[in-house]
């Protein structure tokens, strides 16, 4: 017997059901997805079990100036979804939409932070970041586990929808840092129009099983996007990315930088594909996903693609799996640094290039903080567990 | 006072034996050039004795004040007072030299409080610009930014001896006087510091009107086929390594020579 029914929807609230209940009917239409079809290669999609969650209300907390934060209305939401679990959102949706007015400057980053509670919950938070022509604005969306729901499974399913009207300048950041018993699957879906600037980020630390497909459509000319990620998988934890680069327009330039360490058991797939339509001449697209093996026991898998309908483009890809540089470990011991702490200073430096392109000053020492605590170097950590130098 | 003693040391790459039984004593002050043609094992030397991953040892000692260096891992070596300045300095993106410099000074139990300054000073005695001290370790530098960089941290780190690995390939002229020149006053120190013992191993004699060699060492195929005062530079730099490559490889001497020659036609 499913959890996910028209009684569930109904009992959540939150409005606008026949809305949620035509997604909720697309959604049961539709068989799971399985690693059969190449988007989820690799993936433990098969491996989930949807009906061991109950659709919850998410808990969500927002620090934003007043004004910026509006009545969500489903004219907001688009029909298409790019997979059952997007339609599964729409159904159960918690959403909170950020409308920036045109001109409109916004000084400090706006913080939205998803508190997961964990006991078997699924929760369907939708972020939606409408930036109006020529507006500026930095969001950060973070996923935490409740205190004391580390241990919880959980089921978190998100989407972002970023929309840069002419010649806004969007950067967002999405942390995640769910307990290793969760659960996520969630999409990202940006849209630049003509000169409009957008940074998709993405650190990712938590969850058991944790897959983000990122998709950044260029459809006005002139128009530049940027998708960079950090993760970092140990144990037994998965992070699976599937991203798209896709040049709708003439004269657009997209850029990527995903770079991810796995250790113990853990495992990471990196899947990109750079589509350049047809009438996208001018088009530059460069994609580049770099991979750390930490363990002998650790897997990542990195798969780029292209797809390009155009001669007048400039284009490359370029993607690398491997352990620690030998000689960069031997040129640090050499100088009397301790091996552990070698390996340390090389996987903070190789994690270097994507933190300070965070839109996250003040984080990013956090941040290095995390991954230098999660480092499991045998019988170094309890030593390295002060502030990071 | 410290001494390097390298003894009887054979080793070699992947089962091929490089260094056939080398035998080397290095005290504090002193400075020995060890020279020798491309193929000779310099490298070799230079990556055994600071332990770099791929070399396996296969006969002899290597000691430092008694102390078997060879049974260290290669941060043991040098917080025991080994140092290797290398010929092709790594580059290590996102890594700060200051950071590096702080974690190899904790290891050796001393303050990392004037670290700073005692980094601009540094810089200052050899040209270095300041700019480059933020900068991640060798990551845009030029080849011969590349060695004041190592001789900068030569400097601060302060060991008893240093292996330099070819200090002056890529260097341009003022690049080499001024890391050449370090390196001597360093060998020269007089008080509380000890004077730094200095093993330089390098191709040509440039270097050695910089750095004023007590010894001078010729490696070939292996082996020091001759040693000698500051004078053998010189004879070598008229008759170049075939005259001495010969005695390295007496059953085919002229096969030898000519091989070396041609490797080192300069």
């Amino acid at each position: 017997m499913s959890t996910f029914t028209p009684d569930a929807v109904r009992e959540l609230g939150g409005g606008w059901s026949e809305f949620r209940l035509a997604a909720l009917d697309r959604f049961a239409a539709a068989p799971l997805p399985t690693p059969d079809e190449e988007i989820w290669r690799y993936s433990r999609i098969d491996q989930l079990e949807l009906d061991r969650f109950v659709p919850a209300t998410c808990t969500t907390t927002i620090d934003a100036p007043d004004g910026l934060v509006v009545d969500a209305e489903p004219e907001l939401f688009p029909d298409e979804t790019p997979d059952v679990f997007a339609e599964l959102n729409r159904a159960f949706m918690s959403p909170v939409v950020i409308a920036v007015p045109a001109g409109r400057t916004v000084a400090d980053p706006i913080v939205v932070t998803h508190t997961i509670a964990g006991s078997g919950t699924a929760v369907f938070p939708r972020l939606v970041i409408d930036a109006g022509e020529d507006s500026d604005v930095s969001v950060i969306e973070r996923f935490v586990a409740a205190d004391g729901a580390d241990d919880d499974t959980a089921l978190v399913v998100p989407v972002l929808q970023v929309h840069a009207a002419q010649a806004a300048r969007v950067k967002y950041l999405a942390v995640n840092e769910v307990g290793e018993r969760t659960w996520q699957i969630g999409n990202q879906q940006a849209v630049g129009e003509r000169d409009s600037t957008t940074l998709l980020a993405t650190v990712t630390l938590g969850g058991d099983y944790v897959r983000a497909r990122t998709e950044a459509r260029l459809s006005g000319q002139g128009g530049t996007t940027k998708q960079v990620a950090l993760y970092f998988a140990g144990g037994t934890q998965m992070h699976d990315f599937r991203t798209i680069q896709d040049h709708d327009a003439p004269h657009t330039s997209s850029d990527l930088l995903f770079k991810g360490a796995v250790q113990d058991h853990a495992a990471s797939v990196y899947t990109g594909l750079i589509k350049i339509r047809k009438h996208a001449n001018g088009t530059t697209a460069f994609q580049t996903n770099r991979n750390l093996t930490l363990s002998e026991g650790a897997w990542a898998e990195s798969v780029p693609n292209l797809d390009i309908e155009t001669n007048d483009v400039k284009c490359s890809h370029a993607s690398t799996v491997g352990p620690i540089d030998e000689e960069q470990r031997f040129y640090l011991e050499s100088r009397g640094v301790r091996p552990e702490v070698a390996e340390r200073l090389v996987v903070l430096g190789f994690f270097e290039e994507v933190i300070a392109q965070l839109p996250a000053g003040e984080i990013a020492d956090d941040l290095r903080f995390r991954v230098s605590n999660k480092l499991d170097l045998t019988g170094a950590r309890k030593e390295l567990a002060g502030t990071p130098s | 006072m410290s001494t390097l003693e390298i003894r009887g040391l054979r080793a070699g790459v992947a089962g091929k034996e490089i260094l056939t039984g080398i035998d080397l004593t290095i005290r504090s002050g002193e400075v020995h050039a060890v020279m020798g043609p491309n193929g000779a094992g310099k490298s070799t030397l230079a990556g055994v004795v600071m332990g770099k991953p791929g070399y396996e040892v296969l006969d002899g000692s290597v000691t430092l004040d008694g102390t078997d260096v060879l049974a260290m891992a290669p941060w043991e070596r040098a917080t025991a007072g080994l140092h290797l300045v290398m010929q092709y300095p790594t580059e290590v993106p996102g890594v700060m030299l200051h950071d590096v410099l702080a974690e190899a000074l904790t290891t050796r139990g001393r303050p990392t409080a004037e670290l700073d300054a005692t980094l601009r000073a540094e810089a200052a005695k050899i040209g270095f610009d300041e700019r480059f001290l933020d900068r991640a370790l060798n990551v845009d530098l030029s080849g011969g930014e590349k060695k004041r960089n190592e001789t900068l941290q030569l400097a601060v780190l302060a060991p008893k001896i240093v292996i330099l690995d070819e200090l002056d390939s890529g260097l341009d002229i003022d690049a080499l006087r001024d890391c050449a020149r370090r390196v001597e006053e360093m060998s020269n120190q007089v008080g509380d510091d000890e004077p730094l013992g200095v093993l330089a191993i390098t191709h040509y004699s440039r270097l050695l009107q910089e750095l004023q060699p007590d010894h001078v060492h010729i490696l070939a195929n292996g082996r020091i086929v001759e040693s000698g005062g500051p004078e053998l530079a010189t004879q070598l730099e008229n008759d170049g390594y075939s005259a001495f490559a010969g005695e390295a490889d007496s059953d085919d001497a002229d096969a030898s020579a000519s091989a070396l020659s041609d490797l080192f036609s300069i």
